[in-house]
């Protein structure tokens, strides 16, 4: 129980009539890197949005970072990072100003932020692209940029909502990379995606169909359960069974 | 506060890196100004005019003189007879013709009234009607000076145009361009500003941070207080130095109205934006919904007296319209904060409506 840092019992979410999340019921370790897959249209974003305090649940019982998503929002906020499908950055602000300017409205200090920012930069090879503005620098840069702003202030946990849509093999490879180094600083990484390669990397992972969860273990146990050679064939086998209307 | 403050700056480079913004911020009011103050005006100048003397006596020389004089008019051309007339104005340029009838001032010595006919071309009337009246006063003052000794008892009226002598227009509009151009700035460019993040997803990045919403929304706004704010000053410097627009009341009260009009205009901005996420649709309900009944039923080209009863009901619930008044009040009358106390409450109730609207419409948003 100590080591689950995000607990969600009966999470329901409604839109009208349509039920985005039906019962979802999971936990999160610490430090573990956890993927959340699906289609689109199965109820990823949402979840991932309500964990994020960005809404609220119609009804169920959320906890993340022990911390519980109706009373206590804003130790929550301080807890979490959260990195979008746009890689939000300011687009006519430099690399460097929007490290800071993040940096700046997690409540770090100055001289905090000059450290910090320098190393980010360095680890990043960004020194050519310091100055310069976010429209001119390439995707991948931007994607790798948004993910070390997200975890600036050192949270424990950091939501990735399909951090990887619309770039590269290859970038996307580098990027799974920086996840590992935050896994390995102690970052919990939660991670939703609908490639299905992805899955291969996340230490667990959760597969919505339909608003609700199918199946949820690790790569390797859900393939010897499935009798499937990859997680696509698990998800193909997966989303086929839903009942035909 | 410090999350706050680099908020607030991360605005301001937004504002200064976009040449569109800044040109809008402070390029609009500068032409605006020229354009009302100098293009759109009440006054007529060096208007054309014909004149068919059937007389030609001394004291229709001496009038055809005086009005020629004036400087409201200069002679196209002297007619010889009646028939011409229709004639010059389908010619187009001449707008107005004076017919002194025959033995002018033989009749007038005798009888005490001659004939004299002013036909202005009212296919412009309002020009037609300005026209017409400044002729008719010059020919007025002309009979009363000549008169004064033979009459034994005459009413003179002498008219006298308060707060306005001269009838400048530029003293309307300063005014009315305050009214449009800070709508313009505050409600437009907060919704844009706001929806800009929207669309690129940094609203969520913002609302996932420990900023409160509230503190987002502020920091937002504050930028534009400070630039409409920047913009009023420079209207009324404008106002005063180029077109001698008096500030005649007080002009800390003037500029605490402002102020006000300012925050009103900004949370209808706000307001705007938690209504729709897309750019382009607020830059839609702002021109559309905000511009035109400012420029058009708030008194400030079109008088709301004179409209149909709906539309002046419609009048009532533009906030613009009390502004206008309120500056108008202070700048030209002098009047001070105990003459516009009810339109500046009504200011303020409209911006705490609007205020409450849309922290409303933002929680649910949230949900």
């Amino acid at each position: 129980m100590n080591d689950n840092i995000i607990t969600v019992k009966n999470l329901v979410k409604k839109f009208g009539h349509f039920v985005a999340n039906d019962h979802l019921n999971f936990e999160v370790r610490k430090s573990e890197i956890f993927g959340f897959l699906g289609a689109n249209g199965a109820g990823k974003t949402t979840a991932i949005r309500i964990l994020c305090g960005l809404s609220y649940p119609t009804s169920g019982e959320v906890k993340v970072g022990g911390f519980d998503i109706y009373n206590q929002r804003n130790q929550i906020k301080r807890n979490i990072g959260y990195m979008s499908q746009k890689f939000s950055l300011y687009d006519d602000l430099t690399v460097y100003e929007n490290i800071r300017f993040y940096a700046g409205i997690y409540g770090l200090g100055r001289k905090e932020i000059t450290t910090k920012a320098a190393m980010l930069i360095k680890r990043l090879d960004l020194e050519v692209a310091r100055d310069k503005l976010i429209r001119d620098i390439p995707q991948g840069w931007k994607q790798k940029l948004a993910f070390s702003v997200a975890i600036i202030h050192d949270p424990k946990i950091v939501f990735l909502d399909e951090p990887t849509g619309g770039v590269d093999p290859i970038t996307r490879r580098q990027f799974w990379n920086l996840i590992y180094e935050a896994a390995r600083d102690g970052i919990t990484v939660f991670v939703t995606t609908h490639y299905m390669d992805e899955a291969e990397y996340c230490d667990r992972v959760t597969i919505m169909v339909d608003g609700k969860i199918a199946a949820l273990d690790t790569p390797s146990a859900l393939k010897k359960t499935y009798d499937a050679a990859n997680m696509n064939d698990v998800f193909l086998k997966l989303a086929r069974a839903k009942p035909v209307a | 506060m410090k999350r706050f403050t680099g908020f607030v700056i991360k605005e301001f480079y937004h504002i200064f890196r976009d040449y569109r913004t800044l040109l809008i911020l402070f390029g609009i009011p500068a032409v605006q100004l020229l354009l009302f103050g100098y293009v759109i005006t009440n006054e007529i100048k060096d208007a054309r005019i014909a004149i068919y003397d059937a007389s030609k006596d001394e004291v229709t020389r001496k009038i055809s003189e005086k009005i020629l004089s004036s400087g409201y008019f200069i002679l196209e051309k002297n007619l010889n007879n009646y028939s011409q007339i229709s004639q010059t104005f389908r010619e187009g340029k001449t707008k107005l013709v004076i017919v002194f009838g025959s033995k002018f001032a033989e009749k007038l010595q005798q009888e005490g009234k001659a004939e004299l006919q002013i036909l202005g071309d009212a296919s412009d009337p309002n020009t037609a009607n300005i026209l017409v009246n400044y002729a008719t006063g010059i020919i007025n003052n002309y009979l009363i000076s000549i008169d004064i000794e033979q009459m034994p008892m005459r009413i003179i009226p002498e008219v006298r145009m308060q707060y306005n002598p001269e009838l400048k227009g530029v003293f309307m509009f300063v005014p009315g361009i305050m009214a449009m151009l800070l709508m313009l700035i505050s409600a437009l460019m907060t919704s844009l500003s706001i929806t800009r993040e929207k669309e690129l997803g940094t609203m969520e990045l913002l609302l996932v941070s420990p900023l409160r919403p509230i503190q987002i929304i502020i920091g937002k706004v504050i930028p534009y207080v400070v630039l409409a704010f920047i913009d009023s000053c420079v209207i009324l410097a404008m106002g005063n130095f180029v077109f001698g627009v008096p500030v005649q009341g007080n002009i800390i009260l003037l500029l605490a109205e402002c102020l006000l009009y300012i925050t009103m205009a900004l949370s209808l901005g706000i307001l705007i934006s938690s209504i729709t996420s897309s750019q382009q649709v607020a830059m839609t309900i702002s021109l559309m919904a905000l511009m035109l009944p400012t420029i058009l039923l708030s008194g400030f080209i079109f008088p709301v007296e004179n409209m149909p009863v709906i539309l002046q009901g419609l009048c009532y619930i533009m906030p613009p319209k009390y502004f206008i008044t309120i500056i108008k009040d202070i700048m030209l009358k002098g009047n001070g904060f105990i003459y516009v106390w009810k339109d500046t409450v009504i200011l303020a109730m409209f911006t705490v409506v609007f205020m409450m609207m849309s922290i409303k419409k933002f929680k649910i948003r949230l949900a």
